[in-house]
């Protein structure tokens, strides 16, 4: 398990590498550059920017460059916040946006999961088509369109919440909601499924058979054996409420990073945007490797070498 | 819907010969849930291909006599002729849904072309040759997979926007393309594992033992033996493919005016929701159905062609 566990963590950094290299390439094809302005500047001062942010050295040294200072952890300075580093822009907004993603998934959880249990207990009737519904509702409404929906009722119609903002408790309602949506349906798809798979087998009737009542059954033997392929879709799930909550962001004006990478591709903000990305891919990297070692915890069958 | 054949009582009807196919349609027709899929899907492909011709307008007509007689305002529905009213330049709703609905079946099939033509090959190379082959492959869909999806897209989009390809069916091909080169993951894994227990199977063992060269066993034997979860696989990442459509349209990716895919006028319409709501509703509904029925067929079908697996997922 150890030498399993360092080789996947170790593989991260190939992927990471093939990422950025990819990310670097295209954006360094992008049309146009950082000092593009309304205004055109002189030359010599384009020269003297590009002679500075060391963008004169061809584009390989400029990639070495950059790897080399990702090592210290530095990603560099930002073009357009001119001057700020990298890492303090993305400083807090990789906060606000773990936060944001944390509070839509353990909202998606918290609903989700109960939901598809009683689905699947009350299958073919009323709560099965009530978690049903809530599911299809889920599945057809995409973020952008539920943010709208709940910012007309909830911001505009009631004037509950504000419409947009990052100011305490308050503000985070709706974006937490907007963003938690489509995992509810997912995972409520998920473990209603999982659920019923797990009803017909074989364990349940013995542990009828001998007499264990109902709950403990469910809650013992059931549950704990459907959440197994539940937790395999819980981290990409972690994975896409972080990495895709831009549009939340842009919609709910919060200072997440997923502004800055909207941003930073429209600036051509090099350095900023090479962050994004590679705080994003490691999100996802690592989030399949969390389950993948959890996976192997709760379901004792599984052993990796 | 039930078959009104008689059989006399007592005759022995011999069995017909039923292939998998036959099989899977009769069990995809019990499935309400999916007939209803199934009979959006082909609405939404017949306002797609014939839309545009029964369209009342031309998408990118703006109407001035009945914007003018309006006060300038987006027309409401069943207004001068307008089924669904119009935009703020007195466009019409309905004519701008149909072409919208032709992006969202072109970026359908498609997307899912560029990942059959991706995933398919790749998954069966890893399957059957394993080893380095296996590794290398898989390790690649790692590294494709570790992408932020939609970021990538909006990367390479702004990257080729002046190109040939950036400029091709209104900007939209390369979104399409994009799309698809983040979605195949899926699918070569699933071929690769289908690859892996078929391989080791009785009829590919005589297919070697006949002299069969490998190639055609992986042709003629494993791809067919294969094809029902890809084909389920493929049907229900079509809703995948459709949002990530609408929602890079709604941030102003993809698309060029004056065409506008359902996500754009979403986007479009949001400035009035408060005095003309219809400009984002009817859109929004547009893409509920068409992500609902996607993904009500695609549940049918994997009940249908794997009855085991029913439920699963």
């Amino acid at each position: 398990m150890a030498r399993y566990l360092i080789r996947r963590v170790l593989w991260i950094i190939p992927v990471l590498f093939v990422v950025s290299l990819v990310t670097f390439t295209l954006m360094h094809a992008v049309p146009g550059g950082p000092w593009d302005q309304d205004k055109r500047l002189p030359a010599a001062t384009i020269e003297r920017l590009n002679a500075i942010y060391g963008l004169d050295k061809p584009i390989w040294e400029q990639y070495v460059n950059w790897v080399l200072g990702i090592i210290h952890l530095d990603f560099g300075p930002s073009y357009q916040f001119k001057d700020r580093t990298v890492t303090d822009i993305l400083a807090g907004g990789i906060l606000t946006t773990i936060q944001l993603g944390v509070m839509a998934f353990i909202l998606a959880v918290s609903i989700g999961l109960p939901l598809g249990i009683i689905a699947a207990l009350g299958h073919n009737r009323w709560p099965d088509y009530t978690a049903t519904g809530v599911s299809v509702i889920g599945i057809a409404t995409p973020s952008f369109v539920l943010a709208i929906m709940l910012i007309l009722v909830f911001s505009l119609g009631l004037g509950w919440f504000p419409v947009t903002g990052w100011k305490g408790p308050n503000t985070w309602v709706l974006p937490t909601i907007a963003l938690a949506g489509f995992p509810i349906a997912v995972i409520t798809r998920y473990t209603r499924a999982s659920m019923l798979e797990v009803t017909r087998k074989d364990y349940i009737r013995t542990a009828h058979s001998k007499g264990v009542g109902d709950r403990a059954v469910v809650s013992r033997h059931m549950i704990r054996n459907a959440l197994i392929p539940v937790v395999t879709i819980l981290g990409p799930i972690l994975a896409f409420l972080i990495t895709g909550s831009f549009i939340i962001e842009n919609i709910f004006a919060v200072p997440g990073i997923g502004k800055y990478y909207l941003t930073s591709i429209a600036q051509r903000d090099y350095p900023l945007l090479m962050a994004t990305t590679i705080i994003y891919a490691f999100t996802i990297a690592f989030m399949n490797l969390v389950v993948d070692v959890l996976y192997a915890y709760i379901d004792p069958r599984i052993r990796y070498s | 819907m039930a078959s009104t054949q008689v059989v006399a009582r007592g005759a022995i009807e011999p069995r017909a010969t039923t292939g998998l196919w036959r099989e899977a349609w009769g069990r995809l027709r019990k499935n309400k849930l999916a007939i209803v899929g199934l009979i959006a899907v082909s609405i939404l492909m017949l306002a797609a291909v014939f839309g545009p011709m029964i369209a009342p307008y031309p998408y990118d007509f703006p109407d001035k006599e009945a914007l003018k007689a309006y006060g300038f305002k987006p027309l409401p529905p069943m207004t001068a002729g307008h089924l669904l009213g119009t935009d703020q330049l007195g466009r019409d709703l309905l004519s701008r849904l149909l072409d919208g609905a032709r992006i969202s079946m072109t970026v359908a099939l498609v997307v899912q072309f560029v990942v059959l033509f991706i995933g398919v090959p790749l998954g069966a190379m890893a399957g059957w040759f394993g080893g380095r082959v296996d590794s290398f492959v898989m390790r690649f869909t790692d590294v494709v997979y570790a992408f932020p999806d939609l970021l990538f897209i909006i990367l390479l989009s702004v990257t080729l926007k002046d190109t040939p390809l950036g400029q091709a069916m209104d900007g939209l091909l390369l979104v399409f393309i994009a799309i698809g080169l983040t979605s195949w993951v899926t699918v070569a894994r699933l071929v690769r594992g289908q690859m892996l227990s078929l391989k080791e199977t009785e009829f590919v063992e005589a297919a070697k033992a006949i002299g069969v060269s490998d190639r055609n066993i992986v042709t003629r034997h494993l791809l067919p033996n294969g094809n029902g979860p890809v084909i389920v696989a493929i049907t229900l990442g079509i809703p995948g493919a459709i949002l990530a459509e609408a929602t890079l349209a709604y941030i102003g990716i993809g698309v060029q005016p004056p065409r506008a895919s359902w996500g754009y006028l979403v986007a479009d319409g949001e400035k009035y929701i408060r005095s003309s709501p219809h400009l984002v509703l009817f859109p929004a509904i547009c893409i509920a159905v068409a992500l609902l029925s996607f993904t009500f067929l695609g549940d049918g079908l994997r009940d249908a062609l794997d009855p085991k697996l029913k439920g699963k997922q």
